[in-house]
Protein backbone atom coordinates (compact mmCIF):
# COMPACT_ATOMS: atom_id res chain seq x y z
CA UNK A 1 0.00 0.00 0.00
CA UNK A 2 0.90 3.66 -0.32
CA UNK A 3 0.85 4.17 3.40
CA UNK A 4 4.50 3.16 3.85
CA UNK A 5 5.82 5.90 1.63
CA UNK A 6 3.51 8.65 2.74
CA UNK A 7 5.01 11.36 4.93
CA UNK A 8 3.75 11.63 8.50
CA UNK A 9 2.07 14.96 7.82
CA UNK A 10 1.35 14.76 4.12
CA UNK A 11 -1.27 17.02 2.59
CA UNK A 12 -3.84 14.25 2.84
CA UNK A 13 -3.13 13.62 6.50
CA UNK A 14 -3.32 17.30 7.28
CA UNK A 15 -6.74 17.42 5.68
CA UNK A 16 -7.85 14.64 8.04
CA UNK A 17 -6.95 16.91 10.89
CA UNK A 18 -8.35 20.20 9.61
CA UNK A 19 -11.45 19.29 7.61
CA UNK A 20 -13.55 18.28 10.61
CA UNK A 21 -13.12 21.73 12.12
CA UNK A 22 -15.20 23.41 9.46
CA UNK A 23 -16.02 21.74 6.13
CA UNK A 24 -16.77 18.37 7.65
CA UNK A 25 -17.66 19.29 11.22
CA UNK A 26 -19.07 16.27 13.05
CA UNK A 27 -21.91 18.25 14.63
CA UNK A 28 -22.95 20.86 12.12
CA UNK A 29 -22.26 18.92 8.90
CA UNK A 30 -22.16 15.20 9.64
CA UNK A 31 -24.95 15.58 12.26
CA UNK A 32 -23.28 13.24 14.74
CA UNK A 33 -22.98 13.42 18.51
CA UNK A 34 -25.60 16.05 19.12
CA UNK A 35 -27.18 14.21 22.03
CA UNK A 36 -24.49 15.03 24.52
CA UNK A 37 -23.35 18.24 22.86
CA UNK A 38 -26.38 20.27 23.87
CA UNK A 39 -27.17 19.27 27.40
CA UNK A 40 -23.85 20.19 28.95
CA UNK A 41 -23.27 23.60 27.41
CA UNK A 42 -24.82 25.71 30.17
CA UNK A 43 -21.34 26.51 31.50
CA UNK A 44 -17.92 26.51 29.96
CA UNK A 45 -16.21 24.20 32.45
CA UNK A 46 -18.34 21.07 31.97
CA UNK A 47 -18.19 21.66 28.21
CA UNK A 48 -14.38 21.69 28.28
CA UNK A 49 -14.22 18.61 30.49
CA UNK A 50 -16.67 16.82 28.23
CA UNK A 51 -14.65 17.74 25.13
CA UNK A 52 -11.51 16.33 26.70
CA UNK A 53 -13.32 13.16 27.73
CA UNK A 54 -14.74 12.65 24.24
CA UNK A 55 -11.35 13.38 22.71
CA UNK A 56 -9.69 10.75 24.89
CA UNK A 57 -12.33 8.09 24.17
CA UNK A 58 -12.41 8.86 20.46
CA UNK A 59 -8.63 8.77 20.02
CA UNK A 60 -8.18 5.60 22.05
CA UNK A 61 -11.07 3.72 20.47
CA UNK A 62 -10.21 4.84 16.94
CA UNK A 63 -6.62 3.65 17.32
CA UNK A 64 -7.58 0.37 19.02
CA UNK A 65 -10.25 -0.49 16.46
CA UNK A 66 -7.93 0.44 13.62
CA UNK A 67 -5.20 -1.82 15.07
CA UNK A 68 -7.49 -4.84 15.33
CA UNK A 69 -9.62 -4.04 12.29
CA UNK A 70 -8.49 -7.14 10.42
CA UNK A 71 -9.26 -9.43 13.35
CA UNK A 72 -12.87 -8.36 13.96
CA UNK A 73 -15.44 -10.54 12.21
CA UNK A 74 -17.79 -8.27 10.27
CA UNK A 75 -21.00 -9.60 11.78
CA UNK A 76 -20.22 -8.86 15.39
CA UNK A 77 -18.17 -5.71 14.88
CA UNK A 78 -20.78 -3.42 16.46
CA UNK A 79 -20.71 -5.36 19.72
CA UNK A 80 -16.91 -5.44 19.71
CA UNK A 81 -16.79 -1.68 19.15
CA UNK A 82 -19.38 -1.05 21.86
CA UNK A 83 -17.39 -3.10 24.37
CA UNK A 84 -14.15 -1.25 23.58
CA UNK A 85 -15.88 2.13 23.87
CA UNK A 86 -17.73 1.15 27.04
CA UNK A 87 -14.48 0.04 28.66
CA UNK A 88 -12.82 3.35 27.83
CA UNK A 89 -15.83 5.32 29.08
CA UNK A 90 -15.69 3.47 32.40
CA UNK A 91 -12.06 4.59 32.76
CA UNK A 92 -13.03 8.20 32.01
CA UNK A 93 -15.96 8.03 34.42
CA UNK A 94 -13.81 6.70 37.27
CA UNK A 95 -11.10 9.31 36.63
CA UNK A 96 -13.66 12.13 36.66
CA UNK A 97 -15.22 10.80 39.85
CA UNK A 98 -11.82 10.66 41.51
CA UNK A 99 -10.35 14.02 40.45
CA UNK A 100 -13.25 16.26 39.33
CA UNK A 101 -16.13 15.11 41.45
CA UNK A 102 -18.27 18.27 41.11
CA UNK A 103 -18.02 18.31 37.32
CA UNK A 104 -18.74 14.59 37.20
CA UNK A 105 -21.91 15.20 39.25
CA UNK A 106 -22.92 17.95 36.82
CA UNK A 107 -22.36 15.81 33.76
CA UNK A 108 -24.29 12.94 35.44
CA UNK A 109 -25.55 10.48 32.83
CA UNK A 110 -23.86 12.27 29.98
CA UNK A 111 -20.49 10.70 30.75
CA UNK A 112 -22.09 7.28 30.30
CA UNK A 113 -23.76 8.48 27.15
CA UNK A 114 -20.38 8.98 25.48
CA UNK A 115 -20.74 5.24 24.73
CA UNK A 116 -23.63 5.91 22.38
CA UNK A 117 -22.25 9.22 21.17
CA UNK A 118 -22.76 8.91 17.45
CA UNK A 119 -19.43 10.61 16.68
CA UNK A 120 -17.55 7.71 18.17
CA UNK A 121 -19.53 4.91 16.54
CA UNK A 122 -19.74 6.92 13.33
CA UNK A 123 -15.98 7.47 13.08
CA UNK A 124 -15.24 3.85 14.05
CA UNK A 125 -17.57 2.55 11.35
CA UNK A 126 -16.70 5.09 8.69
CA UNK A 127 -12.99 5.52 9.24
CA UNK A 128 -11.17 3.31 11.72
CA UNK A 129 -12.39 0.06 10.14
CA UNK A 130 -10.76 0.97 6.84
CA UNK A 131 -7.60 2.89 7.73
CA UNK A 132 -4.33 2.45 9.58
CA UNK A 133 -3.74 3.59 13.18
CA UNK A 134 -1.85 6.83 12.39
CA UNK A 135 -4.61 8.08 10.09
CA UNK A 136 -7.22 6.97 12.59
CA UNK A 137 -5.38 8.93 15.26
CA UNK A 138 -5.40 12.12 13.17
CA UNK A 139 -9.03 11.62 12.20
CA UNK A 140 -9.95 11.20 15.88
CA UNK A 141 -8.15 14.39 16.90
CA UNK A 142 -9.78 16.32 14.07
CA UNK A 143 -13.28 15.14 14.81
CA UNK A 144 -12.99 15.53 18.55
CA UNK A 145 -11.63 19.02 17.87
CA UNK A 146 -14.62 19.89 15.72
CA UNK A 147 -16.92 18.63 18.45
CA UNK A 148 -15.04 20.60 21.09
CA UNK A 149 -15.15 23.75 18.95
CA UNK A 150 -18.95 23.80 18.83
CA UNK A 151 -19.33 22.82 22.47
CA UNK A 152 -17.02 25.60 23.60
CA UNK A 153 -18.55 28.28 21.36
CA UNK A 154 -22.09 27.43 22.47
CA UNK A 155 -21.12 27.14 26.14
CA UNK A 156 -19.22 30.45 25.97
CA UNK A 157 -22.26 32.39 24.77
CA UNK A 158 -24.66 30.59 27.08
CA UNK A 159 -22.55 31.24 30.15
CA UNK A 160 -21.72 34.87 29.35
CA UNK A 161 -25.25 35.86 28.35
CA UNK A 162 -27.02 33.61 30.83
CA UNK A 163 -25.13 34.16 34.04
CA UNK A 164 -22.57 36.85 33.20
CA UNK A 165 -19.69 34.55 34.12
CA UNK A 166 -16.91 32.67 32.40
CA UNK A 167 -15.57 29.54 34.10
CA UNK A 168 -17.19 30.89 37.25
CA UNK A 169 -15.52 34.35 37.14
CA UNK A 170 -17.80 37.37 36.95
CA UNK A 171 -16.45 38.87 33.73
CA UNK A 172 -19.26 41.37 33.26
CA UNK A 173 -18.88 42.83 36.72
CA UNK A 174 -20.60 42.09 39.98
CA UNK A 175 -24.36 42.41 40.39
CA UNK A 176 -25.31 43.95 43.72
CA UNK A 177 -28.74 44.59 45.22
CA UNK A 178 -28.96 48.11 43.79
CA UNK A 179 -27.36 49.88 40.85
CA UNK A 180 -24.90 51.62 43.17
CA UNK A 181 -23.67 48.32 44.66
CA UNK A 182 -23.10 46.86 41.22
CA UNK A 183 -19.95 47.13 39.17
CA UNK A 184 -19.14 46.74 35.49
CA UNK A 185 -22.03 46.43 33.06
CA UNK A 186 -24.49 45.89 35.87
CA UNK A 187 -24.03 49.46 37.09
CA UNK A 188 -25.73 50.60 33.88
CA UNK A 189 -28.73 48.42 34.61
CA UNK A 190 -27.70 45.40 32.52
CA UNK A 191 -29.59 42.19 33.32
CA UNK A 192 -28.61 38.59 32.66
CA UNK A 193 -30.76 36.71 30.18
CA UNK A 194 -31.80 33.76 32.31
CA UNK A 195 -33.43 32.17 29.31
CA UNK A 196 -30.03 31.28 27.91
CA UNK A 197 -29.61 28.81 30.76
CA UNK A 198 -32.67 26.78 29.76
CA UNK A 199 -32.35 23.81 27.45
CA UNK A 200 -34.22 25.20 24.39
CA UNK A 201 -31.61 27.91 23.95
CA UNK A 202 -28.91 25.28 23.34
CA UNK A 203 -30.83 24.09 20.31
CA UNK A 204 -31.37 27.61 19.03
CA UNK A 205 -27.72 28.51 19.62
CA UNK A 206 -26.55 25.54 17.56
CA UNK A 207 -29.11 26.45 14.88
CA UNK A 208 -27.69 29.96 14.70
CA UNK A 209 -24.12 28.59 14.62
CA UNK A 210 -25.04 26.43 11.63
CA UNK A 211 -26.69 29.43 9.97
CA UNK A 212 -23.56 31.56 10.37
CA UNK A 213 -21.25 28.74 9.29
CA UNK A 214 -23.26 28.05 6.15
CA UNK A 215 -23.53 31.68 5.14
CA UNK A 216 -19.71 31.84 5.27
CA UNK A 217 -19.20 28.46 3.66
CA UNK A 218 -21.83 28.32 0.97
CA UNK A 219 -20.99 24.90 -0.40
CA UNK A 220 -22.50 23.35 2.73
CA UNK A 221 -25.97 24.72 1.95
CA UNK A 222 -28.57 21.98 1.53
CA UNK A 223 -30.55 21.99 -1.68
CA UNK B 1 -51.67 7.61 41.04
CA UNK B 2 -47.93 7.67 41.48
CA UNK B 3 -47.50 5.56 38.39
CA UNK B 4 -49.77 7.81 36.33
CA UNK B 5 -47.82 10.80 37.57
CA UNK B 6 -44.53 9.17 36.54
CA UNK B 7 -46.00 8.28 33.16
CA UNK B 8 -47.16 11.81 32.37
CA UNK B 9 -43.94 13.26 33.71
CA UNK B 10 -41.77 11.03 31.55
CA UNK B 11 -43.77 11.88 28.43
CA UNK B 12 -44.10 15.63 28.74
CA UNK B 13 -41.94 17.19 31.41
CA UNK B 14 -38.83 15.05 31.19
CA UNK B 15 -39.20 14.52 27.47
CA UNK B 16 -36.12 12.72 26.16
CA UNK B 17 -35.66 15.14 23.27
CA UNK B 18 -36.85 18.47 24.55
CA UNK B 19 -35.43 18.30 28.05
CA UNK B 20 -32.34 16.10 27.65
CA UNK B 21 -31.62 16.07 23.90
CA UNK B 22 -31.27 12.30 23.90
CA UNK B 23 -31.54 10.46 20.61
CA UNK B 24 -30.99 13.65 18.64
CA UNK B 25 -28.93 11.96 15.94
CA UNK B 26 -31.70 9.70 14.72
CA UNK B 27 -34.24 12.40 15.51
CA UNK B 28 -32.57 14.69 12.97
CA UNK B 29 -31.69 12.00 10.45
CA UNK B 30 -35.00 10.15 10.25
CA UNK B 31 -37.51 12.98 10.52
CA UNK B 32 -37.97 13.81 6.86
CA UNK B 33 -41.35 12.07 6.51
CA UNK B 34 -44.02 11.25 9.08
CA UNK B 35 -44.24 7.61 8.05
CA UNK B 36 -40.63 6.68 8.72
CA UNK B 37 -40.61 8.82 11.86
CA UNK B 38 -43.59 6.81 13.12
CA UNK B 39 -41.77 3.53 12.43
CA UNK B 40 -38.65 4.56 14.29
CA UNK B 41 -40.73 5.98 17.15
CA UNK B 42 -42.60 2.71 17.59
CA UNK B 43 -39.36 0.75 17.59
CA UNK B 44 -37.93 3.06 20.25
CA UNK B 45 -41.00 2.65 22.48
CA UNK B 46 -40.74 -1.11 22.07
CA UNK B 47 -37.05 -1.34 22.96
CA UNK B 48 -37.20 1.20 25.81
CA UNK B 49 -40.17 -0.58 27.43
CA UNK B 50 -38.18 -3.84 27.40
CA UNK B 51 -34.62 -2.75 28.18
CA UNK B 52 -35.36 -0.39 31.08
CA UNK B 53 -37.06 -3.08 33.24
CA UNK B 54 -34.43 -5.68 32.28
CA UNK B 55 -31.65 -3.31 33.25
CA UNK B 56 -33.57 -2.51 36.42
CA UNK B 57 -33.45 -6.18 37.41
CA UNK B 58 -29.77 -6.33 36.55
CA UNK B 59 -29.08 -3.19 38.55
CA UNK B 60 -31.00 -4.19 41.67
CA UNK B 61 -29.98 -7.88 41.83
CA UNK B 62 -26.41 -7.84 40.59
CA UNK B 63 -24.78 -4.42 40.21
CA UNK B 64 -25.91 -2.38 43.21
CA UNK B 65 -23.56 -2.39 46.20
CA UNK B 66 -24.66 -5.26 48.41
CA UNK B 67 -27.18 -6.56 45.89
CA UNK B 68 -25.45 -9.91 45.49
CA UNK B 69 -25.60 -10.49 49.24
CA UNK B 70 -29.42 -10.60 49.26
CA UNK B 71 -29.51 -13.86 47.33
CA UNK B 72 -26.01 -15.33 47.40
CA UNK B 73 -25.38 -15.19 51.12
CA UNK B 74 -23.78 -12.79 53.56
CA UNK B 75 -20.18 -13.14 52.34
CA UNK B 76 -21.08 -11.34 49.10
CA UNK B 77 -22.54 -8.22 50.74
CA UNK B 78 -19.40 -6.07 50.34
CA UNK B 79 -19.15 -6.56 46.60
CA UNK B 80 -19.87 -3.41 44.62
CA UNK B 81 -20.14 -4.00 40.90
CA UNK B 82 -21.66 -0.67 40.00
CA UNK B 83 -18.60 0.33 37.95
CA UNK B 84 -19.64 -2.36 35.48
CA UNK B 85 -23.04 -0.82 34.85
CA UNK B 86 -22.18 0.96 31.56
CA UNK B 87 -20.83 -2.15 29.95
CA UNK B 88 -23.65 -4.36 31.25
CA UNK B 89 -26.36 -1.94 30.15
CA UNK B 90 -24.99 -1.53 26.66
CA UNK B 91 -24.54 -5.29 26.31
CA UNK B 92 -28.14 -5.87 27.40
CA UNK B 93 -29.36 -3.23 24.97
CA UNK B 94 -27.36 -4.55 22.04
CA UNK B 95 -28.42 -8.14 22.61
CA UNK B 96 -32.01 -7.16 23.37
CA UNK B 97 -32.22 -5.24 20.11
CA UNK B 98 -30.94 -8.30 18.28
CA UNK B 99 -33.45 -10.51 20.09
CA UNK B 100 -36.35 -8.16 19.47
CA UNK B 101 -35.39 -8.02 15.82
CA UNK B 102 -35.46 -11.80 15.55
CA UNK B 103 -38.75 -12.16 17.43
CA UNK B 104 -40.48 -9.45 15.44
CA UNK B 105 -39.23 -10.95 12.19
CA UNK B 106 -40.59 -14.38 13.17
CA UNK B 107 -43.98 -13.44 14.61
CA UNK B 108 -44.91 -10.09 13.06
CA UNK B 109 -43.39 -9.90 9.59
CA UNK B 110 -45.62 -6.96 8.68
CA UNK B 111 -44.29 -4.89 11.58
CA UNK B 112 -40.77 -6.08 10.76
CA UNK B 113 -40.89 -4.81 7.22
CA UNK B 114 -42.28 -1.53 8.52
CA UNK B 115 -39.53 -1.04 11.11
CA UNK B 116 -36.96 -2.44 8.70
CA UNK B 117 -33.55 -0.87 9.04
CA UNK B 118 -34.48 1.13 12.14
CA UNK B 119 -34.33 -1.73 14.61
CA UNK B 120 -30.56 -2.36 14.44
CA UNK B 121 -29.91 1.40 14.50
CA UNK B 122 -31.60 1.63 17.87
CA UNK B 123 -28.73 -0.09 19.69
CA UNK B 124 -26.74 3.11 19.40
CA UNK B 125 -29.60 5.51 20.02
CA UNK B 126 -28.70 7.64 23.02
CA UNK B 127 -32.30 7.68 24.22
CA UNK B 128 -32.19 3.95 24.97
CA UNK B 129 -29.01 3.97 27.04
CA UNK B 130 -30.16 7.28 28.53
CA UNK B 131 -33.38 5.64 29.71
CA UNK B 132 -31.41 2.98 31.57
CA UNK B 133 -28.96 5.48 33.06
CA UNK B 134 -31.76 7.74 34.28
CA UNK B 135 -33.47 4.67 35.71
CA UNK B 136 -30.28 3.97 37.66
CA UNK B 137 -30.18 7.55 38.91
CA UNK B 138 -33.84 7.73 39.91
CA UNK B 139 -33.65 4.67 42.17
CA UNK B 140 -37.05 3.20 41.35
CA UNK B 141 -38.43 0.90 43.99
CA UNK B 142 -40.38 -1.57 41.83
CA UNK B 143 -40.02 -3.06 38.38
CA UNK B 144 -43.45 -1.66 37.41
CA UNK B 145 -42.16 1.86 37.95
CA UNK B 146 -39.20 1.23 35.70
CA UNK B 147 -41.49 -0.25 33.03
CA UNK B 148 -43.80 2.76 33.17
CA UNK B 149 -40.82 5.08 32.96
CA UNK B 150 -39.43 3.27 29.92
CA UNK B 151 -42.80 3.25 28.18
CA UNK B 152 -43.44 6.92 28.94
CA UNK B 153 -40.02 8.04 27.72
CA UNK B 154 -40.55 6.08 24.52
CA UNK B 155 -43.93 7.67 23.89
CA UNK B 156 -42.47 11.10 24.54
CA UNK B 157 -39.75 10.41 21.99
CA UNK B 158 -42.31 9.23 19.41
CA UNK B 159 -44.36 12.37 20.00
CA UNK B 160 -41.35 14.59 19.41
CA UNK B 161 -40.12 12.89 16.25
CA UNK B 162 -43.58 12.68 14.65
CA UNK B 163 -44.21 16.34 15.42
CA UNK B 164 -40.95 17.50 13.87
CA UNK B 165 -41.44 15.23 10.85
CA UNK B 166 -44.86 16.76 10.24
CA UNK B 167 -43.41 20.26 10.50
CA UNK B 168 -40.52 19.42 8.19
CA UNK B 169 -42.90 18.03 5.57
CA UNK B 170 -44.76 21.35 5.54
CA UNK B 171 -41.74 23.58 5.85
CA UNK B 172 -40.23 22.33 2.61
CA UNK B 173 -42.70 24.65 0.89
CA UNK B 174 -41.60 27.71 2.85
CA UNK B 175 -39.13 30.32 1.82
CA UNK B 176 -36.25 29.95 4.27
CA UNK B 177 -32.89 31.74 3.95
CA UNK B 178 -30.65 29.31 2.05
CA UNK B 179 -27.95 28.83 4.73
CA UNK B 180 -30.63 28.03 7.30
CA UNK B 181 -32.31 25.37 5.19
CA UNK B 182 -32.37 21.78 6.40
CA UNK B 183 -30.38 21.30 9.57
CA UNK B 184 -30.34 24.87 10.86
CA UNK B 185 -34.07 25.48 10.75
CA UNK B 186 -34.72 22.04 12.24
CA UNK B 187 -32.62 22.96 15.25
CA UNK B 188 -34.40 26.25 15.73
CA UNK B 189 -37.85 24.68 15.38
CA UNK B 190 -36.89 22.02 17.91
CA UNK B 191 -35.82 24.79 20.25
CA UNK B 192 -39.16 26.53 19.86
CA UNK B 193 -40.98 23.24 20.46
CA UNK B 194 -38.89 22.69 23.56
CA UNK B 195 -39.99 26.11 24.85
CA UNK B 196 -43.59 25.03 24.31
CA UNK B 197 -42.97 21.77 26.16
CA UNK B 198 -41.50 23.71 29.09
CA UNK B 199 -44.99 24.94 29.86
CA UNK B 200 -45.82 21.41 31.01
CA UNK B 201 -43.27 21.83 33.79
CA UNK B 202 -44.68 21.51 37.30
CA UNK B 203 -47.82 19.64 36.31
CA UNK B 204 -48.73 17.13 39.03
CA UNK B 205 -51.62 14.72 38.88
Amino acid sequence: MMAEKEALFSQKNRRLLIDPLNDDNPISVQVLGICSALAITVQLKPAIVMSIAVMFVLIASNVIVSLIRNLIPGRIRIIVQLVIVAGLVIIVDLILKAYLYDVSKELSVFVGLIITNCIIMGRLEAFALGNGPWKAFLDAIGNAGGYALILIVVAFFREVLGSGKLLGYEVLGHKGKTLIDSTGLYSFGYENNGFMLLSPMALIAVGVYIWIQRSKNRKLIEA
Amino acid sequence: MDLLNLFVKSIFIENMIFAYFLGMCSYLAVSKTVKTAMGLGLAVIFVLAITVPVNYLLESYILKPGALGTWLGAEYTDIDLSFLSFIMFIAVIASMVQLVEMIVERFAPALYSQLGIFLPLIAVNCAILGGSLFMQQKDFSTITESFVYGLGSGIGWLLAIVAIAAIREKISYSNIPAPLKGLGITFIITGLMAIAFMSFGGIKL
